[in-house]
């Protein structure tokens, strides 16, 4: 049969403060790049902006943020918008959103192939295999795992072995070096897609920010959708810049509370 | 009410626009803000003019489809605008030639905007007399001023033996003027002023850096 691929959804987790045409593109060439694997078809993809509790500086609410990545993905049929993550209290590990969507995503799967509750029936088809959720990234991304006390190393293994990244870099060979450099990440290499893209047209959503707040024009880097939503809602400010300035990031003063394991190491 | 005279200006692109992307579009969006954050300049039109079929570069596809994408890819834009005129030209039409086309249109409708005014008919007459003298009398003029938009590219290709006439560089350059986009960390100041030609035009030239890679 045609179809033996394994179903990939794909989950993107940042502050999209505000959603850049660049984030949407991230989607778009990993899903080229995966189906040229020939092993997975992408089934979804999911952006899950981070909650108001990160404490991010000039991160804006959660409900506008949720609202320009709706506006901005309008024109995509297999993106969408998940609101769990920006709706918890407190900021949220990345393990633990994928926890969630994945057990959502099985309980889906296992209701429409009827496995579940069902062992008796003969009919799931061979060919349907179980989903996968996969973390999409940017470059930066990988980055982060050294930063000391933003990452839990065993929340590390588990993103990268149990679930698998998609890492987008821009040209250079800076995700290899990051892989190559930790120990834990080349264990995992095979579930690690590196995914290259060649046009240069990278747009930070920093820089689309300090330009809204200069009055330059953003046009062509975010739909105009979502610059209409800026507009009506005089979201990107010298004043909105200022938030949570000075805070330490959530993930930080988080994670710092609980037991490092890997000092045992 | 002035406090000192803003000069309009009009964007022209030239290119194969095989298809025109967001990045041509952002052009013209830094181009505009840079020039108006100096306060001089009000840039109130900007043309994309693709190349025609006769310029024949590999890949190229026909010039409707071309022009098609661009006027589709501007319908959002308020100031961005598709013309056909390069584009329907049989033979190669070196970029001098459409931007002298443009100009002289630009100052066809500035006289139909004249015609029922007879105050500012000796300075049109003025207009008409100084058509073929430098930039510098451009200024003064209420007509606007045409630039050519580019990238870095465009302007490194000046350097390229054979590729361009010096005479059609120095009437680019020297009587219309420049607004060069560039990535930042590129320096093509350094480019002109290895150059004596772009160095004597340099006020004529306006560097647009890019910030990132937007």
């Amino acid at each position: 049969m045609a179809n033996r691929r394994v179903p990939l959804v794909l989950l993107a987790c940042g502050s999209f403060n505000p959603i850049t045409n660049q984030h949407m593109r991230l989607f778009e060439l990993a899903k080229d790049h995966m189906h040229s694997t020939g092993q997975y078809q992408v089934v979804g993809g999911i952006v899950s902006p981070v909650s108001d509790g990160y404490g991010k500086q000039g991160l804006v609410l959660a409900k506008h943020r949720i609202a320009m990545a709706k506006l901005a993905l309008q024109s995509s049929n297999w993106v969408t918008v998940d609101e769990w993550e920006s709706q918890q209290p407190d900021w949220t590990e990345t393990v633990v959103t994928m926890r969630y969507h994945y057990g959502r995503i099985l309980k889906e799967y296992e209701q429409s192939t009827g496995t579940h509750n069902n062992s008796s029936s003969n009919t799931t088809p061979l060919s349907s295999i179980s989903p996968q959720l996969k973390l999409l990234c940017g470059a930066d991304f990988l980055d982060t795992f050294k930063v000391p006390g933003l990452w839990l190393d065993e929340h590390v293994e588990e993103v990268a072995g149990r679930f698998g990244l998609v890492c987008v870099s821009r040209g250079r060979l800076q995700p290899e070096r990051a892989v190559h450099e930790s120990d834990m990440l080349s264990r995992h290499q095979r579930n690690i897609f590196l995914v290259r893209e060649w046009v240069r047209n990278e747009t930070s959503a920093t820089e689309v920010r300090r330009a809204l707040r200069r009055g330059l024009s953003v046009k062509y880097l975010i739909p105009d959708s979502v610059i209409e939503y800026i507009h009506q809602h005089n979201l990107y400010t010298e004043d909105s810049e200022r938030r949570n300035k000075g805070t330490v990031l959530r993930p930080l003063t988080k994670q710092a509370q609980q037991p490092v394991k890997s000092l045992d190491d | 009410m002035e406090t000192h005279s803003i000069t309009t200006v009009v964007l022209l692109a030239c290119g194969s626009f095989n298809p025109i992307t967001n990045m041509h579009l952002r052009m013209f969006e830094l181009a505009r803000d840079h020039l108006e954050d100096t306060g001089q300049y009000r840039v109130v039109k900007g043309i994309i003019s693709p190349v025609g079929d006769g310029y024949k570069k590999k890949g190229l596809i026909e010039a409707c489809h071309r022009l098609e994408m661009a006027k589709l890819a501007t319908e959002n834009s308020g100031w961005i605008t598709v013309d056909y005129w390069e584009s329907l030209q049989p033979e190669w039409v070196e970029t001098a030639k459409v931007i002298r086309h443009h100009h002289e249109k630009l100052l066809t409708a500035e006289q139909n905007n004249d015609e029922v005014d007879t105050v500012k008919y000796t300075k049109k007459r003025r207009i008409e007399e100084n058509y073929f003298e430098g930039s510098s009398h451009q200024k003064r003029r209420d007509s606007p001023q045409l630039m050519l938009l580019c990238g870095a590219d465009v302007l490194e290709s000046f350097g390229i033996p054979n590729m361009w006439k010096q005479e059609d560089i120095a009437e680019i350059v020297g009587r219309f003027g420049l607004v060069c986009i560039t990535r930042s960390g590129n320096d093509p100041y350094k480019f002109i002023h290895q150059s004596d030609m772009l160095w004597t035009y340099r006020k004529n030239i306006h560097v647009v850096h890019r910030v990132g890679d937007q």
